[in-house]
């Protein structure tokens, strides 16, 4: 296992802030958690802690990128998009500012807090928003790649990451390329389109699917929106059918993103695989994922079913 | 003085002949926020209608955005907009939208009209003069019944936390909201004990008088360490007496015989 995104995170952030001085990082009283604790401990006097208050958060962030910095706000991904949504749309989306909202404990790998603190609708939440631009990092080297361009990127960012160590895709060589999905197997009877975590699992899952015989290509979408819509209708027409995996409600999330690419470009089945419209409960973030399906197990089975 | 009143005589006529040409928008939270806003732009505030973007300006944010009229005419006045697209406010294609726009009117620091979120913004932009060590100052103007939202309340509490006295909150305190008293709707108890017990140095002025919108102002200069709230008495619809005192014309516009009174009723107190 790699590092945790929200630790990749927290790096990130400490190498963003020695060499930008306009970086300036917001957390409401959970900077152990999401890992700004480390700036903060680096550059104290560029680090606002707004206490647990989230609206005020995304609205001091509005200021200070209206003043010109670059603000990154962090606090868990249901508080950041869900008690501070219409903050998020009116003071930084509608003027267009250059706020970046960084949540960590998306998902329901949160874990033993249950199904109060973990999101499983924050990318549609956010992914409704005109002028926003979303991202959910697979493992930590991506991660920093994509807080790194988010720094550059002018405009409003929502950087979705999590609590649990991830498992490591990319190496040395990757390089981020914003609005562009990524190829991570070659193959033509199915495609697995994944994203966050469940990239790995819908790799280990094609792995598998290899030894058998059946060819899966897996495509990660690191950027949400803009959505790669050509890597989407390519495998629409190349392959049999698209499996999206997502550690988020099917509702609104990847799976209805990518079905609705598909049914404007090349009509094609496109099976979910998600949260399937329930909430989360407690758990180990491991029987979690086992509880609701979300494994390379599930994913091989899934793509059975369909061939 | 007697320049801000001829400003603010302007500004009042202006913001009900504009509501009349687009049906539409809220004269009486704008009438009552006249002199505050005169004598911000013209007298207080550090801005320049030739350099509308220097860093080191002072900001206004019109946390309670849907006095927008105030706000226009009061850019109209000091130069800002032109006098000219005035009328066109919440028509379609006007840069004069129902709510302040920052993206689309030079002089407005920041889009507002969700209430609460203003000030909350007024506080980001203090903390940033302040990380720059820059001299530019933050003022914000909240309605009174904003202060119902529960975000004025995290905002003004991190605007004394981090010591922001470069930040002046005034509040326009003309005691109506649209559904009625603000006691009635929901009572705000002693706002003014409240903002001391949040930590503000304090002030509570007639909203109408120049003399004291400057003291206020010049006593929030010279305060140290803590931020200032200036509580405005005012009369909602000040200046056109059938609007005084009537949450009816929160929200309503004056038809063609309410702008010709208005306007006659305006035109007598600048020569009186």
């Amino acid at each position: 296992m790699g590092l945790a995104t929200r630790e990749a995170y927290g790096k990130a952030l400490v190498e963003l802030g020695a060499q930008n001085k306009n970086v300036v990082v917001l957390d409401a009283d959970l900077s152990k958690s999401t890992k700004t604790a480390d700036f903060a401990k680096e550059f104290s006097d560029r680090f606002i802690n707004v206490g647990i208050a989230e609206q005020n958060l995304m609205g001091i962030s509005a200021g200070l990128a209206n003043y010109g910095k670059i603000p990154f706000a962090s606090t868990f991904a249901v508080f950041a998009t869900g008690r501070a949504f219409e903050v998020i749309r009116n003071s930084i989306c509608y003027p267009k500012l250059n706020v970046k909202v960084a949540a960590t404990h998306s998902g329901i790998t949160v874990g033993e807090d249950g199904g109060s603190h973990q999101s499983v609708e924050d990318i549609a939440l956010m992914n409704s928003l005109p002028n926003m631009s979303v991202f959910v990092p697979a493992d930590a080297r991506e991660t920093e790649q994509v807080i790194k361009y988010a720094a550059e990127h002018v405009g409003p960012c929502y950087i979705r990451l999590g609590r649990l160590n991830a498992e490591d895709i990319f190496d040395e060589s990757y390089e981020y390329q914003f609005g562009k999905g990524v190829q991570i197997t070659e193959g033509s009877d199915a495609t697995i389109i994944a994203t966050g975590l469940m990239t790995a699992m819908a790799r280990t899952a094609a792995n598998q699917l290899r030894e058998e015989g059946i060819n899966v290509r897996v495509i990660h979408m690191p950027t949400i929106k803009p959505i790669d819509r050509t890597i989407i209708e390519k495998a629409a027409r190349e392959t049999k059918f698209i499996l999206t995996c997502e550690e988020h409600s099917i509702i609104g999330g990847l799976g209805s993103i990518v079905a609705s690419v598909t049914s404007e470009t090349y009509p094609t089945k496109v099976v979910k695989l998600g949260m399937n419209d329930v909430f989360g409960e407690s758990g180990t973030p491991a029987d979690l994922l086992e509880k609701f399906g979300l494994t390379p197990a599930n994913i091989v089975k899934m793509v059975k079913e369909q061939l | 003085m007697e320049n801000l009143q001829i400003a603010a005589n302007n500004v009042r006529k202006n913001i009900v002949r504009m509501i009349h040409e687009s049906k539409s928008g809220h004269p009486g939270g704008s009438l009552s926020a006249a002199e505050i806003l005169t004598y911000l732009y013209f007298k207080e505030m550090n801005v320049d209608p030739a350099d509308a973007k220097n860093p080191n300006r002072d900001r206004f944010v019109l946390s309670k955005g849907h006095a927008a009229p105030v706000l226009y005419a009061a850019l109209a006045e000091r130069g800002f907009i032109s006098e000219d697209i005035l009328p066109t406010l919440r028509k379609i294609g006007s840069p004069l939208q129902g709510h302040p726009d920052s993206k689309k009117v030079e002089g407005v620091d920041v889009s507002t009209g969700s209430l609460g979120q203003g000030v909350s913004n007024a506080v980001g932009l203090a903390l940033g003069s302040k990380l720059d060590g820059s001299t530019s100052r933050v003022y914000t103007l909240l309605g009174d019944g904003e202060m119902q939202e529960g975000l004025v309340w995290e905002a003004l509490m991190s605007a004394a936390h981090y010591k922001l006295d470069n930040l002046v909150v005034f509040i326009d305190n003309n005691g109506l909201q649209i559904d009625g008293k603000n006691e009635d709707v929901m009572d705000l108890g002693d706002i003014e004990a409240k903002l001391n017990a949040f930590g503000f140095n304090t002030h509570s002025i007639d909203g109408h008088s120049y003399e004291a919108i400057e003291a206020s102002l010049n006593n929030a200069r010279e305060t140290k360490g803590k931020p200032t709230a200036v509580l405005c008495k005012t009369i909602k619809g000040r200046g056109v007496s059938f609007m005084e005192n009537s949450p009816a014309w929160h929200g309503t516009a004056p038809s063609a015989d309410d702008l010709a009174k208005a306007i006659e009723e305006l035109s007598q107190e600048v020569t009186a």
